[in-house]
């Protein structure tokens, strides 16, 4: 058995920021545990700019993000190991992953960092009725054969689901010469950024199909085409609009999933509505010295986002090692009324920092609506939105010294109100 | 006189308010439909000079990885999208490669060099 400190799954953007800060504040016994050949995680595929507006006031690309905090964990010295899949974590904290060179390694940590990322929603759990031909992929998937591998899935596309990545990857395509027909969303609005609708769909005329889905694929040794429907207010299909496109190839870009495969067998509790662990004010889990940050938690818009998350996470797990973190009553964290989750869900008045982020999605789209925070009964922040909608992450920041003024407060409420 | 009039959606927020601008022999005569500031200078730019940045891939030879990622270092016009794509065309490099190594001095005229966004060493 191994000793490190701190044990971080996964050196994506999360797990990057999370070691940068475990190091710089105060505790450089860390070790990088990353599956793949390289680190950066999914950066490495998103060749397109957009990245870092805000941690350094210019846009990079994806990769060029990844990079800097690549560069960072080198000249900082922080162990790390590639190629290195974890493939259990118990709740005494004893992590076992598998390499080529180190065969079984097994590390006892005292304090352990989630960062393992998110993972696509795929095919089958959207019950489309067909064959299963070859030509059906994962957006991220496409992204990685096109920008990786330098090989285009297809030649003829549509796209079902209007996240980020599939738009992104609707403007790739159309740029290497594939003709994308359509994208088709289920929902009346898009899941994916404005900018990203203007600048991939517009930019290109690639329509977009709202209060559409697919409802069959056809072809059996390749996609030949797909069955486009018009759906109602309960999301079914009206058999009447259905429209058959000839198509080689059928993207999915349809939801995204923290990966918490290790962390149930750790025994982490998880949320229900973020399908991430249940964290505190500290990014902690429901279990003492486990942490959790980035998109394994609940799924980002922004890089930008999940670096300064994980450097908060990484921050409380130096914390912990010192035994300087307080275990004592929490203040629940109640979402209501079009706030669906909110992350962290309890916060710990004698562990918060000066401001505590807490960050949400809304549950539908709401205009010339208010966010209200309430701690018990009495309203502290009222503050008028001309937009809320579920495909951009809200903050709001909340104030230590709320605390120290109601000693006795047991709840903070976050929600929408039409006035 | 030549009148045309644009619709485009402001990418400012998520409100994506829908703005019209009408012009008249190539000059700007109103703009309709912002809300707010940042609206109308969107729409200025955006009809008068817009601008992208282009991403893509060009394939590296002798290299730990098959392609190297680029980008034009600033925006371009973004009617030079295509012929900026056109140029990146059957083009190959040899490895090893840094992060900001030119790959194109000045694509297609517009004073901007391509540049790789990703480190590749030699194999």
């Amino acid at each position: 058995m191994i000793n490190h400190d701190i044990v971080i799954i996964g050196g994506g953007p999360a797990g990057l920021a999370a070691a940068i800060s475990c190091y710089e504040n105060g505790n450089q016994d860390i070790i990088i545990l990353e599956r793949d050949n390289s680190l950066g995680g999914i950066l490495n595929q998103c060749i397109h700019n957009g990245f870092g507006l805000h941690t350094f006031k210019e846009e990079l690309t994806g990769p060029e993000y990844a990079a800097r905090y690549v560069a960072k964990v080198q000249s900082l010295g922080i162990d790390y190991r590639l190629n290195t899949m974890v493939i259990d974590i118990s709740k005494d904290k004893v992590v076992s992953s598998i390499n080529e060179t180190d065969g079984l390694m097994q590390i006892q940590a005292k304090a352990i960092i989630l960062t393992m990322g998110c993972r696509e929603r795929s095919r089958g759990a959207l019950n489309i009725p067909g064959y299963r031909p070859a030509g059906i992929f994962s957006a991220g998937t496409a992204q990685r054969y096109v920008n990786i591998e330098g090989y285009m899935p297809g030649r003829q596309i549509v796209i079902l689901g209007s996240g980020d990545i599939g738009l992104i990857m609707a403007r790739r395509l159309t740029l290497e010469g594939a003709l994308v027909k359509m994208v088709c969303e289920i929902m009346p609005y898009s899941g994916g950024l404005k900018r990203n609708i203007v600048q991939c769909l517009d930019d290109y005329n690639i329509p977009l199909r709202l209060n559409h889905t697919v409802t069959k694929i056809f072809g059996k040794e390749r996609v030949t085409g797909v069955m486009v429907s018009e759906v109602d207010a309960f999301r079914q299909p009206i058999p009447s609009t259905e429209e058959y496109v000839e198509c080689d190839t059928l993207l999915l870009s349809v939801g995204l999933i923290p990966e918490n495969e290790l962390s149930r067998k750790a025994e982490v509790a998880i949320n229900q509505k973020t399908q991430g662990p249940e964290v505190d004010e500290s990014l902690s889990t429901s279990i003492p010295g486990i942490f959790a940050a980035g998109n394994v938690l609940h799924v980002h818009d922004l890089v930008d986002y999940v670096s300064m998350e994980a450097a908060l996470a990484g921050k409380n797990a130096v914390k912990y090692v010192q035994g300087l973190l307080k275990t004592g009553l929490s203040i629940v964290i109640e979402s209501k009324n079009g706030v669906r989750y909110t992350v962290p869900g309890t916060i710990n008045p004698d562990n918060a920092e000066d401001i505590t982020v807490v960050r949400f999605r809304t549950s539908d789209v709401y205009r010339d609506a208010y966010l209200s925070v309430y701690l018990d009964d009495e309203r502290v922040m009222h503050l008028k939105k001309r937009i809320l909608t579920p495909g951009e992450m809200e903050q709001i920041v909340i104030p230590k010294k709320w605390f120290a003024e109601r000693p006795n407060l047991k709840k903070i409420t976050i929600m929408v109100e039409k006035e | 006189m030549v009148k045309e009039t644009k619709n485009i959606i402001c990418i400012g927020c998520p409100m994506g308010c829908p703005l019209t601008v009408e012009i008249e022999d190539g000059k700007i005569k109103s703009i309709t439909g912002y809300t707010c500031k940042r609206g109308e200078e969107y729409a200025k730019k955006e009809v008068t000079n817009p601008r992208r940045t282009v991403t893509s891939i060009v394939p590296v030879v002798a290299g730990e990885l098959d392609m190297v990622s680029v980008k034009t270092k600033t925006d371009i016009p973004k009617n030079k999208i295509k012929d900026c794509m056109l140029a990146l065309k059957n083009l190959k490099v040899d490895a090893p490669i840094d992060i900001g190594d030119v790959i194109i001095e000045n694509v297609c005229e517009t004073g901007v060099p391509i540049i790789a966004t990703k480190a590749v060493k030699r194999r």
